[in-house]
């Protein structure tokens, strides 16, 4: 094993990017020491080290900062390298394909679309709900006959898409509508137990009631903007 | 099919990303045009990219790889034996992946606010963010010749394609870039100095007599 060297994570209690990161330093037993960080005031120690977004999370190894929760990951792979699991594949077909779902993610459809839903109402909040069945089902067809994103092995876009497994049922709960759904998903819906069933998973998710909480203020927030600037 | 494929549009900086990676590399590949200005895509775009049906699109073998970055990172991959992208130590790949990743939440969209508005509000706010932006990036070349050192990199490829359309944002913006960020603009001539690069990039005055113009016309954004 490499000199591990001092390794510490900024993070907040809540944030699905920083658990992305927690998942990967503890599967791959690397020790660190976690910050949580107050993104309302945020710290020193977050200015200096993510000046550019000062967002959450970031890695600080040997005093050296890495930001972007995708980016970090491909970096915890490269350094601990001979630390299972890989994150990502070796065949660079598979490991595009890794990138290209990672991205998905993040980018392109689910989060946005899901930001959608959960921040607007009537018509726009339709269009996101819309826009996330549209997604779940390319999502469905791809994990179709795989155990994880990555095939055999869990990796970066497992990780990627993680956080519907502990928040999607939050947002249900504070919208009142079902998202995932056995019947229309069943390969997600398999995938989703076999993730919460990795012990290093499940004792990292943020408390329930905690996010409840959380997320109906900020609906409550969007919806109260919205409806202040267009009455 | 030939072994390499790329489809892509003459006028997208992110096609000229993956065109730039595989000149680079010296592979031969057969380049197919998709004509977005017609709004027809064809029937090897949408079976080779169904989910986002964008170009650029390389085909390897018959196997597609989609969005850009993704496509340039498949490159260095597949063809690691030759002129690397991304510097050998994990500490100096991340800071690379990091300023593509800023490229691409930044600079097109910043420059859309500027080409695809008329002046005002919106189109003043894309011209601070734009300069914002590109001012960072000037910081992070910094002394260096290029983003990747001594020779062109992930993150040059990444940027350089944006020069194209960077008349374009001017004219319509009524600006000019090189009068901020002149180094930035140093660093673009030296990389168009390389065949790779002067290859792949279009002339910037095409992109807006016969890119930029027509989509404002086409979308209405006038």
């Amino acid at each position: 094993m490499a000199d591990q060297g001092e390794v510490k994570l900024l993070k907040t209690w809540s944030s699905l990017f920083g658990l992305r990161v927690v998942w990967a330093l503890k599967l791959k037993g690397i020790p660190y020491e976690s910050v949580d960080e107050d993104l309302t005031n945020k710290s020193d120690l977050l200015l200096q080290y993510n000046p550019v977004h000062t967002k959450v999370p970031v890695l600080i190894h040997n005093g050296k900062s890495i930001c972007e929760s995708l980016v970090i990951l491909e970096y915890i792979d490269e350094t601990w390298s001979q630390n299972p699991p890989r994150l990502l594949p070796r065949d660079p077909i598979q490991r595009a394909s890794a990138r290209f779902w990672a991205k998905f993610m993040d980018e392109k459809q689910a989060l946005p679309s899901m930001w959608q839903a959960f921040t607007k109402e009537g018509r726009e909040q339709e269009e996101g709900v819309a826009s996330i069945a549209e997604n779940l089902k390319l999502l469905e067809a791809e994990l179709e006959g795989k155990k994880f994103l990555g095939g055999e092995e869990i990796g970066i876009p497992d990780f990627a898409l993680g956080w519907l497994v502990n928040l999607v049922p939050v947002f249900e709960e504070i919208l009142g509508l079902k998202i995932v759904d056995e019947e229309r998903h069943p390969s997600l819906s398999e995938w989703s137990r076999r993730i919460s069933d990795i012990p290093v998973i499940e004792e990292s998710w943020p408390p329930r009631d905690k996010l409840v909480t959380k997320w109906a203020a900020i609906r409550d927030h969007f919806l109260a903007t919205a409806r202040a600037s267009s009455g | 099919m030939a072994e390499v494929v790329l489809l892509d549009f003459w006028g997208s900086p992110f096609g000229m990303r993956a065109r730039i990676a595989l000149a680079e590399k010296g592979v031969k590949y057969e380049y197919k045009e998709e004509h977005l200005l017609t709004g027809k895509k064809t029937p090897l775009l949408l079976e080779t990219n169904p989910v986002h049906k964008k170009i650029p699109v390389l085909i390897h073998n018959g196997k597609p790889i989609s969005e850009s970055l993704v496509i340039v990172q498949y490159i260095e991959d597949a063809w690691s034996d030759t002129a690397p992208l991304l510097p050998a130590d994990p500490y100096g790949r991340s800071q690379a992946r990091f300023w593509a990743d800023f490229v691409d939440k930044k600079i097109y969209d910043q420059g859309k606010k500027i080409w695809a508005n008329k002046a005002g509000e919106v189109q003043e706010a894309g011209k601070k963010e734009l300069m914002e932006s590109l001012k960072l990036l000037e910081g992070e070349l910094g002394e260096k010749p290029f983003f990747g050192g001594e020779t062109i990199g992930y993150v040059d490829v990444a940027l350089v394609p944006f020069y194209t359309w960077f008349y374009s944002f001017e004219t319509i913006g009524n600006f000019s870039i090189e009068a901020e960020c002149p180094k930035l603009i140093e660093w673009v001539k030296r990389c168009l100095e390389r065949e790779s690069v002067s290859k792949s990039l279009v002339d910037p005055e095409k992109v807006y007599v016969d890119l930029i113009l027509v989509l404002k016309k086409m979308y209405g954004y006038e």
